[in-house]
This record gives structure tokens, C-alpha cells and sequence, in this order.
């Protein structure tokens, strides 16, 4: 498993190179990785239908108890297999959709990036590095929304993702940490064993909100839901792998696999049945008032999400058989039926389903693809979609505490609008009367139509020979998200029974939302204006309200001004540490005087004479000059002392710096008083009373006997541990090494801050 | 400022000062020197090449630019960290081995030198795009 994860992210760097080698063939060698992982955890599936986990490990902050450690169960797999086989497809599809983009291969590497991320967050047993690679999905989905950056919208969607995903994350980490004490542990094998010890800790509440927080914005559950058709802006294979059948799916992984821990509660039964319900009822209502193939397919994911959701909320042996087959049945349809819009759009040149008819002769072979999705989307025999909605609406019709036979209607509601669009997405584009569309419509080259196509079969094949998926996956992740064994024969026909009725009632339900589109989306156009002041509205609100406080703030406190930042600054060094320093009494005269030697005093006269100069100056260039003769007196200061580093370094910084001042001379404004007598009588008392406070401060410090110094420590240690004799620099490079390292990130970014405002200043003239 | 005696006296100072930046890096770890003030010794070096000549010529002879280098010692001082993790250290131990070098003979070579090589390739990068760019500037200023 960290194989898995680790060559995803080798592979990840590497695919620029390699598209660039490879050529239009990229894609179909790209995917030899993801396919290679899909075989390899198959063979990892006997061991885990058999009921073992398999768990790999390395120490990574022992004494902090975060390690890299990762095992997998049935849920693990089934997740692991989807993301490396979709995956697989995903790159494919990506290399014949986007032939010939110039960031095609930046794509390839966002996309191995996420792919890496997402196995690690199904496979992580530490729920440190289950978070860690959390986030870097948010962030890499960030990326590929906003991969076409010239476009505003695609990156005001990115950011939104970001952050409302990045927000819950936020969310995420704290009710990690909290659950991960509440535990005692934090290894996700060991947290599942221990519910009970959950859920009568204290903190139990503050764990489920938080980490149902991370898991709503995630999968985009109400009121969350808004970010994720928004995300549509990412190029379509992204659309088809990150925001269908993978990303917004670690909020389910989660639920499903904290079930045992958190689960079995009233708590987390409504708020996970409430949240899938809300989410259905509002994306079924968005998705009929689509009818765009990417938006439409986007809000009938929200919707799917929401019906495993409220499954994992119900969270009996069936609910949770019914959520994991669902999530198959998902993940297959939907990432075929993007590919096929993708397909279409990209072949006929239109998005609109309204503007598109009669493609079937045209394109026989993605036709073909989409049928097969399609059925399974609306949930017709003998596809697994059809098994897959009455497993939900049988763990309904038995319920929960939390679920009685009313929410078997919002179901049934969900459902349908599932089977309207699939009637709008694959019906209306491919059958009906023929539509002229802008290009000439025909199949595609194989990669467009190889993954739908392939995808079609798989959920064919499950669908006729149900204990293949049931018994090898279902079972052994059902099993895991209850925490006890789960046993169930697996068959396609369930036989006359309500579930078959509802099943029948929801067809004939979709079929007139269908035939009566136009009118109702007339008729909820009448919604608009609720649905325009919804979460949106409000996150719209939160951050622009957010930007001006960041704005007004930086007004006061950025203000551009060097004086008034010294000013700030030493005002709080003698309101704080100066007034400790005179109340408790850590006031010291000298007890040992040693009276100066004569070129002391000639120093100190000249540092004293050349500061005066600086300030009296009445140029610009004596000014300087003035500096430069006070830096290089300080540095004789640390030659006479003993400190021959710190001179060095302050002789080369002082040349290169009255260098620099010279140089950026023009840059500045007019020489001259900008201070009236009040400010300079301000600035006077304040820098006396500064320079008299560090004086005292430097006496106190020698006064000062109470502790052993940490320098000896330092010099006792410098040779025997560090192999150097210069103290100073086995600070530097060795027992503090990570603050210098530190410490150059920053000067680096600084530099590169400063000379992009310079360059921003030289080419002004020029810029728009 | 293009006076020949500026010119002719960069043209010997130059390769003495990279040549010294080289010393006090490589020094630094027992003497007084160290990876900073050797970066800042070769920013000199180049700076004072711009100065005799122009920012183009120094960048000429600097072969790489000066955000490259800059880049190149944040990896480099990084990734020495790594040295002690591959042997089973914390990140960032300083790991010291002996190696016998052709006409040096034994020397303790150590991961932490990687580190100062990695400060001074910094060091040296940020000031020189600092300095060449507002030297650039300067120079459009003057046309």
C-alpha cells in the first residue's frame, strides 16, 4: 500500500517528462501505473474477503504517536480499487480529450498527485496521515479547477473549493485530535475497537460536529453542496475522477469507516440522515432546473452523495450493504456518463441537452456506453443500479431509530430525479429527433469512448453476477463500517415485493419529471430567488466581509510607514519588558568596573560622532556614508570582543549595504525634514529612553547570576558531538540547524518578493 | 562607472574573492568563516564584476541566475537533513564520516558541510538578485 501511494507521487514528477517522450500516446502509458496498482490490491482482495487487514508501517514522530502507517480492510480496498481503476480510465480519457494542451502534462502531474493523495487517505491507519493526506487532496483539487488560470471563474471556483473544503478540513483536524485523545489512540484499527469509550467521553459531541464538518464540506453535503458544481470548471476528465467517483467521496470513506467508532448514536443518525436528506431535496431541485450536461451530472452527484450519506446514517447491516454498492454503482455510471458528455461536447461541440438530438448513428460506440450507464443510473434490471436502489429502499423500508417510512418518500424523490437526468444526459442527446449540432458529430478516437465503454460492462457484469462485488467487496466493507460481520446472500432479484414497488412508482416518477421538464423548470424558476440567497449567497457574504476586515486592518497596522513600524515596535519593547524591568527591582549598577582602554574610548567617540552625523546630515549621500562609518565602528566593537564571525559578517553586510543604499538612491523621494518639532521631540524621547533601557537591560544581564549560561553547553558540546571548533557556526549548522534552515526559506522568499516589486516598479510604464 | 582601473582591478579581484568565499565556507566549521559570510564574499565578487562592467556581463559569467542558485541551496540545505534519516537519525543530525581525500589526505567530512554549502549558495543568490535588480534599474534609470 505505501507502494501504491509512494509511486503516484514519483510518477506524478515524472509524467511531465514522460508526455513529453511519449506523445499522443501518453496517456495510454500514463495509465499503466494506476492499472498495475488496480491489479496489485486485487490480489490483496482474497486475503480481505477472508477478514484480515493488512497493515504496513513506518515510525515517523514516535514520541508524538504519529506514524506513516497503513492497512486495509474491506473498505480500504474498495476504495483503493475504484480510485487505481477509475483512475486508470481517468488517464486515458484525459490523453485523447486534452490532445495536444500545452499544460496537458501539468495536469498528468495534478492528477497522479491527487491520485497518491486519495490512497493515502484510504489506506492511512494514523489519523494524522489520514489528514495529511486529506488536505493535499483539497490542494491538488484546488490545482485542477483552476487549471485554466487565465479564466476568472475557473479560479474563483478553485479558491471557493478550497476554501470551504480547506475550512472543514480546519474542522477535520481538531475533531481528529480530540478523537484521537478521547481514544487514547491514534490508529484508526484501534479507534473502531473502542466506540464505547467514545461515545461516553465528554468530548463526544465536539468529536461528531467536527469531523461531521470535514466530511459535509468534503462531500459536499447541504449547506455545503454549493462548491462542487462550481468545481465543474476543471477540464472534464478531472470532473469525471475528482468531483464524481473520488474526492467528494473521502467524506463518505470517513463516515463509513468511523461508523463503529462514532456511529449507533441518535446524534449521529439525524444529523447524517437529516444532512443526506436536506442535500437530495435541494440538488434534485438544481438538477431539474439544468439542463447543461456537466451541471446536470454535477447536481445529481450532490444528490447521490446525500443518499449514501443518509445510508451511512441509518447504519444497519443492510443501509450500510446498500451505501457500499451504491457508492459502486456511483462511481461507475457517473464517472462513464462524464466521460460521455465530455465526449459529446468535445465531438458535436455542444453542452446544451436541449440543443443536442439523434447523435446515436453518428456515434454508435459512445452511444453505446452511455446506454449502459445510463441504465444503470436510472436503476433499470439488469444493471447493478437496479440492485443498488432496492438494497436502499429495503434498509428504508425496515429503518432506524432515526428513519421511519416518511423518508422512504424523499427517496423514492432522490431517486427519480436520478432517472430524469439520465433520460436528459443519455436519452435526449443520442435518440429522439436528430438536432444539428455546431461540428459534425462521430465517435471519437478510442480513448474518449474506451473508459465509458469499459465502465458500462463492469456495471453490467456486477449487475448479472452480484456476489462477484457483494461478497469479495461489499461484504468485507460493510463489515467494517458496522465493526461485527455482516452475512447476506447477493442476488440481482429480490422478488415482488414494496422495494420492487417503489423501484417501479420511482421510474414512472422519472419518466414524467422527464416529459414535463420544461414546464416545471418554468414553475421552479419561481424558487430562484430562495435559491439565490442560499449558502452561497452567505459564504459570497463571509468573504467579502472577511477581505475588508483584512484590508481595514492592514490599513492601521500595514501602513507603509518604516518610522511608524520602529515606532510601534519600541514603544511595546519599553511598555512591557521596560516596565518589568524597573518594578521588579532587576535594576543593576556594575559591581566590577574596568576602566576603558584608550582606543575604546576613541571608538565609542567615533560611533557617537558618526550617529550624529547621520542624523544631521543634509544630504542623502553624507547620510549614508555616515552609516556606513557607525556599521563598520560596531564591527571593530566585535573584533576587540571576540566575536571575529560577527564582524566579518557585519563588514561585508555594511560595503554591500552602503552598495545597495547608493544604488537605490534615485528610488527615493526628495531629501528632506518630514517631521514637524512635535514628532521630533516624540522621536527624541523615545529613542533616548530606548537606548537608555537596552543599556540597563545589557548591565542587568551581566548582573545576572542565577541560571548557567546555555553557552556553555554549546562550547562543551561543539567538538565532542559536532566535530567543530567555531561554536558560533555549530550553532548555526548543527544544534539549530532547522531554524537556519528556517531562517534562509524566509530570506529567500523576502528576496523574491522584493525583486518581483521591483521589476513590478521598472516595467510600470509599460503594464496594462 | 566603466573606468579601466575598476575593470582591470575586478578582473583580479574577482576570481580571489570567490576563490576566499570558498576558504571561509569551507573553514567556517572550526574557524571563524561559515557558509553565510562566504555567500555574501561571492555576491561581492559578482557585484563588484557588475559594477566595473554591467549587470548583464556579471550575469554572463554567473552562468546560472541568481533565483536558480538561491533555489539550488534551499535543496541542497534541506535535503542534507536526509543524510541522518537514511542512517535512522532524527532529520538534520549532523552525520561525520573520515575520508581520505588525494593530496588533503584524511579529512572529517560531515553533512552539516552540505548544510553551510547550502546557506552559502542562498546567501549569495539572494543578494545578487537584489542587488542585479536594482542595478538593472539603476541602469534604466541612467539611459
Amino acid at each position: 500500500m505505501i507502494l501504491v501511494i509512494l509511486s503516484s507521487f514519483v510518477i506524478a514528477f515524472a509524467a511531465p517528462r514522460l508526455v513529453r517522450m511519449t506523445g499522443d500516446k501518453s496517456g495510454y502509458i500514463l495509465a499503466l501505473l494506476p492499472a498495475a496498482h488496480f491489479i496489485y490490491l486485487l490480489t490483496y482482495a482474497g486475503e480481505v474477503s477472508g477478514g484480515t487487514a493488512v497493515a504496513q508501517q513506518i515510525d515517523w514522530v514516535p514520541y508524538l504517536a504519529i506514524s506513516f502507517s497503513f492497512w486495509g480492510d474491506g473498505l480500504s480496498l474498495s476504495f483503493g480499487l475504484l480510485i487505481s481503476g477509475i483512475g486508470a480510465l481517468v488517464i486515458i480519457y484525459a490523453g485523447a480529450y486534452m490532445k495536444g494542451e500545452r499544460y496537458l502534462p501539468r495536469m498528468y502531474l495534478y492528477l497522479f498527485l491527487f491520485m497518491g493523495s486519495m490512497q493515502g487517505i484510504v489506506f492511512a491507519d494514523n489519523i494524522v496521515t489520514l489528514f495529511i493526506f486529506w488536505e493535499l487532496t483539497s490542494i491538488t483539487s484546488y490545482l485542477i479547477i483552476g487549471y485554466d488560470h487565465k479564466d476568472e471563474s475557473a479560479r474563483s471556483a478553485a479558491l471557493q473549493a478550497l476554501l470551504v473544503t480547506g475550512g472543514g478540513g480546519l474542522a477535520l483536524m481538531a475533531g481528529l485530535i480530540l478523537l484521537g485523545a478521547a481514544a487514547e489512540s491514534y490508529e484508526l484499527s484501534e479507534i473502531i475497537q473502542r466506540g464505547d469509550l467514545i461515545r461516553e467521553h465528554p468530548y463526544y459531541l465536539a468529536i461528531v460536529v467536527l469531523v461531521l464538518l470535514g466530511c459535509f464540506t468534503k462531500s459536499a453535503q447541504f449547506p455545503f453542496h454549493f462548491w462542487l458544481p462550481n468545481a465543474m470548471a476543471a477540464p472534464t476528465p478531472a470532473s469525471a475522477y475528482l468531483h464524481s467517483s473520488t474526492m467528494v467521496k473521502a467524506g463518505l470513506y470517513l463516515m463509513a469507516r468511523l461508523s463503529p467508532a462514532l456511529g449507533e448514536t441518535l446524534i449521529w443518525q439525524y444529523a447524517l440522515v437529516g444532512a443526506g436528506a436536506a442535500t437530495m431535496l435541494v440538488a434534485g431541485y438544481l438538477a431539474l432546473q439544468q439542463s447543461t450536461l456537466k451541471p446536470l451530472l454535477a447536481y445529481t452527484t450532490v444528490s447521490a452523495l446525500g443518499i449514501i450519506t443518509f445510508c451511512i446514517g441509518m447504519g444497519t447491516p443492510a443501509a450500510m450493504k446498500a451505501a457500499m454498492v451504491f457508492l459502486f454503482v456511483h462511481a461507475l455510471y457517473k464517472a462513464a456518463l462524464f466521460m460521455v458528455a465530455g465526449g459529446i461536447d468535445h465531438e458535436a461541440g455542444e453542452k446544451d441537452t436541449e440543443r443536442l438530438g439523434g447523435l446515436a448513428k453518428a456515434m454508435p460506440v459512445t452511444a453505446g456506453a452511455a446506454i449502459l450507464a445510463g441504465l444503470s443510473m436510472a436503476g433499470i434490471p439488469p444493471l447493478l443500479g437496479f440492485m443498488g436502489k432496492e438494497l436502499i429502499y429495503e434498509a428504508a423500508i425496515h429503518g432506524t431509530l432515526a428513519v421511519s417510512m416518511a423518508w422512504v418518500a424523499v427517496l423514492v424523490a432522490a431517486n427519480a430525479v436520478n432517472t430524469y437526468a439520465a433520460l436528459a444526459v443519455v436519452y435526449k442527446p443520442f435518440w429522439g429527433a436528430r438536432v444539428q449540432s455546431p461540428k459534425t458529430p462521430h465517435d471519437g478516437p478510442g480513448g474518449l469512448w474506451l473508459g465509458p465503454l469499459i465502465l458500462g460492462i463492469f456495471a453490467l457484469i456486477f449487475g448479472l453476477a452480484p456476489q462477484l462485488l457483494g461478497q469479495s467487496l461489499a461484504d468485507p466493507a460493510a463489515t467494517a463500517m458496522l465493526g461485527r460481520p455482516v452475512e447476506a446472500a447477493w442476488y440481482l432479484w429480490h422478488g415482488f415485493n414494496l422495494a420492487l414497488l417503489l423501484s417501479a412508482v420511482t421510474l414512472a416518477f422519472g419518466a414524467a419529471l422527464y416529459l414535463f421538464r420544461k414546464p416545471l423548470r418554468r414553475a421552479g424558476a419561481i424558487l430562484q430567488p430562495a435559491a439565490a440567497a442560499g449558502p452561497e449567497a452567505g459564504f459570497n457574504a463571509a468573504l467579502s466581509a472577511m477581505l475588508a476586515t483584512a484590508r481595514f486592518q492592514t490599513r492601521i497596522l500595514q501602513n507603509g510607514y518604516l518610522r511608524l513600524y520602529l515606532m510601534v515596535v519600541f514603544v511595546f519593547i519599553l511598555a512591557f519588558p521596560g516596565r518589568e524591568l524597573l518594578t521588579k527591582g532587576a535594576m543593576a549598577w556594575p559591581t566590577t568596573v574596568l576602566w576603558p582602554q584608550i582606543y575604546e574610548f576613541a571608538l565609542a567617540l567615533l560611533i557617537v560622532v558618526s550617529t550624529i552625523v547621520v542624523i544631521t546630515a543634509q544630504s542623502r549621500l553624507a547620510a549614508v556614508a555616515a552609516l556606513g562609518a557607525l556599521g563598520y565602528s560596531v564591527a571593530v566593537i566585535f573584533v576587540l570582543f571576540g566575536a571575529p564571525d560577527l564582524a566579518m559578517t557585519q563588514f561585508i553586510i555594511e560595503t554591500l549595504l552602503v552598495i545597495i543604499l547608493l544604488l537605490v538612491l534615485h528610488h527615493l523621494p526628495k531629501f528632506r525634514d518630514y517631521s514637524g518639532p512635535v514628532a521630533r521631540g516624540r522621536d527624541i524621547v523615545i529613542s533616548v529612553l530606548s537606548g537608555v533601557f537596552m543599556t540597563m537591560l545589557v548591565i542587568a544581564a551581566l548582573e545576572e547570576q542565577g541560571h548557567d549560561p546555555v553557552s556553555h553547553y554549546y562550547s562543551g558540546n561543539a567538538v565532542v558531538e559536532a566535530h567543530g571548533r567555531n561554536v558560533v557556526n555549530v550553532i548555526l549548522v548543527d544544534f539549530r540547524a532547522l531554524d537556519t534552515l528556517g531562517e534562509i526559506t524566509v530570506l529567500a522568499i523576502a528576496a523574491l518578493g522584493a525583486v518581483s516589486l521591483l521589476k513590478l516598479q521598472t516595467s510600470e510604464g509599460d503594464a496594462p | 562607472v566603466n573606468s579601466l582601473i575598476v575593470q582591470a582591478w575586478s578582473m583580479l579581484l574577482k576570481p580571489l574573492m570567490l576563490v576566499f568565499s570558498i576558504f571561509l565556507l569551507v573553514r567556517g566549521h572550526h574557524e571563524p568563516g561559515g557558509g553565510f559570510v562566504g555567500g555574501m564574499v561571492a555576491a561581492a565578487a559578482f557585484t563588484l564584476s557588475a559594477l566595473a562592467y554591467n549587470v548583464a556581463s556579471a550575469k554572463q559569467t554567473l552562468h546560472v541566475s541568481p533565483v536558480s542558485l538561491a533555489a539550488l541551496g534551499l535543496i541542497v540545505a534541506a535535503s542534507s537533513g536526509f543524510v541522518a534519516v537514511l542512517t535512522g537519525e532524527a532529520y538534520m543530525t549532523g552525520v561525520w564520516a573520515t575520508v581520505w581525500l588525494p593530496l588533503v589526505g584524511e579529512v572529517d567530512l560531515g553533512s552539516v558541510l552540505l548544510f553551510d554549502v547550502g546557506i552559502y549558495l542562498v546567501v549569495a543568490g539572494i543578494t545578487l538578485m537584489i542587488v542585479f535588480a536594482l542595478m538593472e534599474s539603476q541602469e534604466e534609470y541612467g539611459n
